[in-house]
């Protein structure tokens, strides 16, 4: 599984940088993006689930958060 | 010089202030809800230009006022901003024009249409003669209150009573931690567990979830009134929670009316000090006839803050000791 790591990137430069990441795997295969705690973590799951992919999980992990979702069209 | 003829229904609805220079006034304009095409916008630059001082002024409530405009120039002023539909809006003891937030239109945290509803009360309630005094209405989007309405005489501010869809969470914990007010916990099963008390209604919750697990059960406003500001400033008081939006004029009409009743022989006088002489029960009970479903068992008068003025008092204190 392809990990993105986007802590020390802050709004919406994060979210934008996921989608980029996005376009280049295949539609139904899983990713996991590394996510900071505060604005990060409650900005970019809730955007990625607007753009349409599927959330799996989201867990909290020595201080950032693991987000793992499948990709969509 | 004879006074040029002038329709004085224009400034019988008020809108024109009389400034200190000798003929000149402010006209004010009506923006409901601080919203305006960019045509009317450019259209009352065009008028400002030609008639007025060159520049305009924000009000507070959000209306755009022309200065310097000579009475002799009223009709024409009234007709050219005409042909943007751009009207001038009211002063003295009526109902004003609307304020309101941007609303859930653009902004993320707008739960409710502010827009609509400051629109919509412009064009049902707008100039009413109270009798008596001003009456202010506004609409906020949220519980962050950017337009101030328990300092209006009826102060609407946008509200959702949030649910769970316990199948759709992941145990995340961002609505746990999203919640300011204490009403969001994570449980031992690893589902959040509200505690309604607590609850401001502000929908964090149901924004953060990237499930969306929390969903919107109920949407309306929470109703605060009786507030005002100036000399004596009044906080308004809850009276109603999640008010549908369609029943925000019928809601303030009725206030509306209890009040032009209650104030009767009052004079000059706000509808939160007549709250404070008449008690709320009062008011309660003539809402309850028509809103009873979203009316509060009971609540708390308008309250009073301390300017700290006059300073006369603390002064005899200070000699006394
Ligand atoms: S009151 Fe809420 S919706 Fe309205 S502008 Fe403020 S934050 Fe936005
Ligand atoms: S609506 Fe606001 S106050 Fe109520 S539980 Fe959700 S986040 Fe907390
Ligand atoms: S944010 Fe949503 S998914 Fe996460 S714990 Fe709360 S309800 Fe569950």
């Amino acid at each position: 599984m392809q990990t993105v790591d986007l802590r020390g990137v802050t709004c919406p430069t994060n979210f934008v940088k996921a989608k980029l990441e996005l376009e280049e795997v295949e539609v139904g295969a899983t990713v996991e993006f590394l996510l900071d705690d505060g604005e990060p973590v409650k900005n970019v799951p809730r955007s990625l689930k607007a753009d349409g992919h599927k959330l799996l999980g989201l867990k909290e992990t020595n201080g950032y958060y693991v987000l793992t979702l499948e990709k969509a069209e | 010089m004879a006074n040029p003829k002038i329709d004085l229904k224009n400034l019988k609805a008020g809108g024109f202030i009389k400034e200190r220079g000798k003929d000149l006034f402010t006209v004010r304009l009506r923006v409901p809800g601080g919203r305006l095409s960019v045509d009317r916008l450019a259209k009352i630059a065009q008028v400002a230009q030609k008639y007025g001082k060159g520049y305009v002024h924000l009000s507070v409530r959000q209306s755009i006022e022309l200065i310097n405009i000579h009475f002799a120039d009223f009709d024409t002023v009234v007709a050219e901003l005409g042909e943007e539909q751009q009207k001038v809006a009211s002063c003295g003891a009526r109902v004003r024009v609307p304020t309101a937030c941007g609303g859930c239109e653009y902004n993320p945290n707008g739960l409710v249409d502010t827009q609509k509803a400051a629109l919509e009360v412009d064009a049902k309630l707008f100039g009413t003669a109270t009798g008596h005094h001003k009456f202010k209405v506004c609409f906020a989007g949220c519980p962050f209150d950017c337009p101030k309405s328990a300092i209006n005489d009826v102060g609407f501010q946008g509200a959702i009573w949030p649910k769970l869809d316990a199948g759709a969470c992941i145990g995340c914990g961002l609505c746990a931690k999203s919640c300011t007010e204490g009403a969001l916990a994570m449980g031992e099963d690893g589902n959040p567990v509200f505690t309604g008390e607590n609850c401001i209604y502000c929908g964090d919750c149901v924004k953060v979830c990237p499930t969306s697990a929390w969903e919107v059960e109920k949407r309306g406003y929470s109703v605060r009134i009786g507030g005002k500001w100036g000399r004596r400033p009044l906080v308004g008081t809850l009276y109603a929670t999640f008010l549908p939006e369609e029943k925000a004029v019928d809601f303030i009409a009725a206030v509306l009316a209890w009040y032009q009743e209650k104030a009767e022989g009052a004079g000059r006088v706000r509808l939160g000090d007549i709250i404070m002489r008449e008690g709320t029960a009062s008011l309660l009970e003539r809402l309850r006839q028509d809103f009873a479903e979203y009316l509060l068992e009971e609540t708390i008068p308008p309250q009073v803050i301390d300017t700290q003025l006059p300073l006369r008092a603390q002064e005899e204190k200070t000699c006394k000791r």
